[in-house]
């Protein structure tokens, strides 16, 4: 490691210029929990760290008529010490809750989490299952993409040179909502998930309206299991639905082998725990 | 429970006073092996083998000499080149040359992380930089990573030049360093006259220490041939002994100052970087501090062996075992030496076996070389034994307690390797596991939906070593003492061996002051390891209280002019026994004193303790669907001859019971086709965080020790010997399963549940 830069610009102007310079010599810095680890641990090279922690809409969080609007770098704590993204989202805060201890959910953000990019992310699956959209900030202005675009391989995203995330929006539903997020690790805290599901549902007339699925840690990238979510759609929540699209997400799952788990189990574990959180999801809108 | 020796009632013993160490521990006060540091000193790191097993052709040091702030640069030929001369330090053996190429390989390296280069540079940044400009030309040989490999026919050799001892033959070219036999009784009639026989094999894997301080060497050589060395370890005169055998010096030209410890559980005996910090003083002439990565700590440090193991025992109509073999092989790693003559001890300690055999095989793989861990290779041989004799019971519908006390090992009882049990307390042990609230509570009280419960139990064994201690007192003039001590403090022993002194001196724990120094300030004092501590430095500091309490009273004498024979002392007051005008406290004898101050110091060489047994019961919980276990009840009992401070015996039985759940639920080093462990990080070497376990309850028996004035035994190791097999037994008893490989994680579980199916 050879000394390198640090930057912590204001506003997104500065930030993105610097970033151009730069280019894939320099990294952003949110809650650094991801980034600080992987630099001492030199997995790249850098010159610069650009912290866009002092930039006001990266840690702003507002709710607009039709969005929950935060910054790409609000703490996992802000997330789930307010009341209202608690009781709307529940989903969001099964992950916000979960990310590391609480020293690291008092730094690490979802917007990190997302640009990290890896497969067995905590964020991810659940803001994939609410919607989410990702604000970009790059030198000819603003652009929004799905998050589910946003994933590339492991440790790559679609952030261009001197492009970076500036908040993430969660549209509002009108109709009875809910998700939740389960991984599976075999200690109880302090792990990585071996495989994990994040699933949400929309209830109309006793039916799901919508329903959407998403699966980490068995696929190089975040999976929108969406084959499976639209297996429910328009049926009512009963067991055997509920199985068939277990089933199929254990399809679409395409782990690989490796020192925290077999092919098999993973697989499994998906049919596993696509049950749990739809149920889960269900609960929570009463159904 | 059993009266103790002294039987009398303890003012110190038995209590729980704050250990002298403890401000300085939680307020981080406290020094560690890392914290040194020394005007000058240089930082060094070093270069390690990608490979499992190759053989050097060059290394190419021209470059990394060259970088701005790079002082010096070394290999294995800057070591003196050492002969195959047997070492006989207490819980280590081998050759110096197998030291010694361990510190740095000399032509083939056989495990990945192996030393090959060191370097010494103004800062961390530039010493790292420097060590990836060294180049290192490697001839790549096929790696051994396990017994069966290691013993088949065309395998790979590690050490073409190494004689092997098969049965006393001399043999070459072969990964079996050693086997050895011990037989006694008529095996083969007893196997004939068996009414059942049971024989299992289960395959251990290879689990790390997981000490939470990572190694590190400082070393000084100044001018006079002389090396200081600041390290963490659990023997200071071990490592002054392995310093100055790799250096080639005289003993005395080594003085090594022990740091704080932050955990060793065996894997702080062996030296690794502490010669490496030396020799790249001695060509700068600057103080080197080198230190590891906990990356480097999991691929070259002593890991606990793996290996496999194979147990049969039989049994008579009326549950009497009447023959038991066992099959041994353990990976000794990269270097001879898996302690399978402990494997031996210990395999069918709990059990009175009139006719047994045994077979252990220590094995070279491309793995670090084995040090050391908690009771080493006892838990290996308990997974088996302790497995078949749970079958046994299953099959014959017998109570797990009942058949093992039908069977017990007590006094008198003949063991593997020949002598007799002295008093021992396994069968209070058994008693007391039979009486405890949790054997008698309903496993089944308030399950979670959808899961299953099961209850295990096993035993466990560990020897106890004795060995040499020594220990310093003075009196100061205030009336405390203070005591000079050469035993590193891993789990409280600062405490315990201080409250020892402090009873016979019959003054409060916290007015004997403990101070661990040097090796050039105290007598030679054997490792912090083997459970030996509290017994024999706590022996030495005993004896030297005895001669302390002669020097007040013959100063006494002095004083008053009258003979010793009318003086006594107790308490920490010294009188006449006829004019109750004659009187001092401490504080007043040891206001100038006639003839000098007073001190005294004692030395022990002593045999082992008297074996340690325990018990342990677990209650689990399995998720059927995802094959996650969760612990939910468990309690550890335990023969702890006499608990001197509780607190820390209580500690030492809950850390033991800790990691060996550990290894019983997800522990293992994941390897590679090519030897890479792949987890090396605590991420993935998933040892349990304290949400992975309830509260692990205690039962102390005290059975006294007949070797120790207060019935000290040692605690530290039996603890992690039942956890494996007594999770083992549970999972097949909430499941029907036996899983006989570890770690008994959830991916095996579910496996083993379809093929159920
Ligand atoms: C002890 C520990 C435990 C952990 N446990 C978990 C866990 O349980 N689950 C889990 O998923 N993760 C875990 N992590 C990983 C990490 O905490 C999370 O991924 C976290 O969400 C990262 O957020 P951050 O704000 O710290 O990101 P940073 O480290 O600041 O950044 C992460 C990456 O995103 C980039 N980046 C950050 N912000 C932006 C931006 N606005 N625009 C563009 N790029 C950006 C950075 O350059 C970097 O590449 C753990 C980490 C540690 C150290």
């Amino acid at each position: 490691m050879h000394p390198f830069n640090y930057y912590a610009p204001e506003s997104i102007e500065e930030a993105s210029k610097i970033l151009e310079k730069y280019g894939e010599k320099a990294k952003c810095l949110a809650g650094g929990t991801d980034v600080l680890v992987q630099t001492r641990g030199e997995k790249f090279d850098l010159d610069a760290i650009v912290d866009v922690k002092k930039i006001p809409e990266l840690t702003e969080l507002k709710w607009t008529d039709s969005h929950l609007v935060f910054g790409a770098a609000t703490p996992c704590y802000v997330l789930y010490e307010d009341p209202k993204v608690c009781e709307k989202f529940p989903g969001i805060i099964d992950s916000a809750f979960l990310i590391g201890g609480i020293q690291i959910q008092s730094r690490a953000s979802l917007g990190g989490n997302l640009c990290n990019a890896s497969p067995s992310a905590d964020g991810i699956c659940s803001l994939i299952v609410h919607e989410a959209i990702c604000v970009i900030a790059g030198s000819s202005g603003l652009r929004e993409i799905p998050v589910e675009e946003m994933c590339q391989g492991p440790g790559r995203n679609a952030l261009e040179n001197g492009e970076f995330l500036v908040s993430i929006k969660i549209p509002l539903k009108d109709n009875k909502f809910s998700a939740s997020y389960e991984r599976f690790i075999p200690r109880n805290e302090m792990d990585i998930a071996v495989a994990a599901v994040a699933s949400s549902v929309e209830m109309q007339d006793g039916k799901v309206s919508s329903c959407r699925i998403a699966l980490a840690a068995v696929g190089p990238t975040p999976i929108y299991a969406q084959a499976a979510s639209e297996l429910i759609i328009g049926k009512e929540p009963t067991e055997d639905n509920i199985k068939i699209v277990s089933e199929k997400a254990k399809e679409i799952a395409s782990p690989i082998a490796d020192m925290r788990g077999t092919i098999e189990h993973r697989k499994d574990l998906i049919e596993v725990l696509t049950r749990r959180t739809i149920s889960k999801a269900l609960e929570r809108v009463g159904v | 429970m059993v009266s103790t020796p002294e039987n009398k009632n303890y003012k110190v013993i038995g209590t729980r006073p704050i250990r002298h160490d403890g401000y300085d521990k939680v307020t981080g006060r406290a020094q560690y092996g890392a914290d040194i540091k020394l005007p000058g000193m240089l930082i060094g790191a070093v270069v390690r083998s990608p490979h499992a097993h190759a053989r050097i052709k060059s290394i190419d040091t021209s470059e990394a000499e060259r970088l701005d702030g790079v002082f010096a640069v070394m290999t294995a030929k800057d070591l003196p080149r050492l002969g195959d001369v047997v070492r006989g330090n207490s819980e280590e053996s081998g050759s110096e040359k197998h030291l010694s190429e361990n510190v740095m390989a000399f032509d083939k390296v056989l495990y990945k992380g192996h030393v090959v280069a060191g370097v010494a540079a103004k800062d961390q940044n530039t010493a790292f930089e420097a060590a990836k400009k060294i180049k290192v030309d490697y001839e790549i040989l096929k790696p051994v990573i396990d017994v069966d490999q290691a013993m088949s026919k065309d395998a790979p050799i590690l050490h073409e030049d190494y004689t092997c001892d098969h049965l006393g033959k001399e043999v070459k070219n072969s990964n079996v360093a050693a086997h050895v036999r011990h037989e006694n009784g008529d095996l083969e009639n007893g196997f004939d006259k068996a009414d059942l026989v049971v024989e299992k094999e289960v395959d251990m894997q290879t689990v790390h220490q997981g000490y939470i301080e990572p190694h590190s060497g400082t070393a000084v050589w100044d001018e006079e041939d002389r090396v200081k060395v600041w390290t963490s370890t659990q023997g200071s005169f071990a490592v002054r002994d392995s310093v100055s055998k790799v250096l080639d010096l005289d003993v005395s030209r080594v003085k090594v100052t022990p740091m704080e410890i932050g955990g060793g559980f065996g894997g702080k005996i062996p030296i690794y970087l502490e010669p490496i910090s030396a020799v790249l003083s001695r060509k700068t002439r600057r103080p080197v501090k080198t230190m590891m990565s906990r990356t480097d700590v999991f691929d070259a440090t002593g890991p606990g062996p793996g290996g496999k193991v194979k147990v049969k025992i039989g049994i008579d109509a009326d549950g009497k075992i009447l023959a038991a073999y066992a099959d041994i092989r353990l990976e000794a790693g990269a270097y001879p030496e898996a302690f399978i003559e402990a494997a031996a001890k210990c395999v069918f300690s709990c059990y009175d076996v009139p006719a047994m055999k045994i077979d252990a095989y220590d094995v070279l793989v491309n793995k670090p070389s084995s040090a050391p861990y908690r009771a080493p290779a006892s838990p290996q041989v308990a997974f088996a034994t302790e497995t078949v004799v749970d079958e046994i019971c299953k099959i014959k519908g017998y109570d797990p307690i009942d058949f093992r006390l039908l069977n017990v090992a007590e006094k008198g009882t003949r063991t593997a390797l020949g002598p007799k049990y002295r008093t021992i307390g396994l069968k209070e042990c058994l008693e007391a596991a039979k009486k405890s609230d949790h054997w008698k509570s309903n496993l089944n009280s308030n399950p979670k939906t959808g899961k299953k419960r099961g209850r295990g139990i096993a035993s466990g064994y560990w020897f106890n070593i004795g060995f040499k201690s020594s220990v310093n007192l003075s009196l100061n003039p205030d009336g405390k003492v203070a005591l000079i001590e050469g035993s590193t403090d891993i789990g409280g022993s600062r405490a315990s061996i201080a409250m020892q002194a402090a009873e016979v001196l019959g003054i409060p724990a916290e007015d004997v002051r403990p101070s661990v120094v040097d090796t050039d300030s105290i007598g030679i004092t054997d490792v912090t390891g083997g459970s030996r501590t509290t017994y024999a430095t706590g022996y030495a500091a005993y004896n030297a209280a005895h001669k302390l309490i002669e020097e007040i009273i013959e100063k006494a004498a002095l004083k008053w002019d009258i003979s010793k024979d009318q003086i006594e002392y107790s308490d920490g007051v010294v009188k006449s026994k006829t004019d109750s005008e004659l009187k001092m406290t401490l504080k007043e004898i040891a206001d100038d004193p006639p003839g000098g101050p007073i001190v005294s110091s004692a030395s022990v060489d002593l045999e082992e303790a008297g074996g340690g047994f325990a018990v342990h019961i677990a209650d689990l919980e399995i998720d059927e669907e995802t094959g996650k276990t969760d612990v939910v009840n468990y309690t550890a009992i335990q023969d702890v001859g006499k608990a001197i401070h509780p607190s820390y015996v209580e500690g030492q039985m809950q850390g033991g019971a800790a990691q060996g759940i550990g290894w019983a639920l997800n522990e293992e080093y994941f390897m590679s086709d090519d030897g890479v462990m792949l987890n090396s990080s605590y991420l993935d070497y998933r040892m349990p965080i304290a949400l992975d376990l309830p509260m692990i309850n205690t039962i102390m028996v005290e059975v006294p020790s007949e070797e120790h004035p207060y019935g000290v035994r040692g605690v530290g190791e039996p603890p992690i010997v039942p956890p494996v097999p007594a999770i083992g037994n549970a999972i097949n008893d909430a499941l029907g399963l036996r899983l006989l490989s570890t770690p008994m994680k959830p991916s095996r579980i579910t496996e083993a549940l379809k093929r159920k199916k």
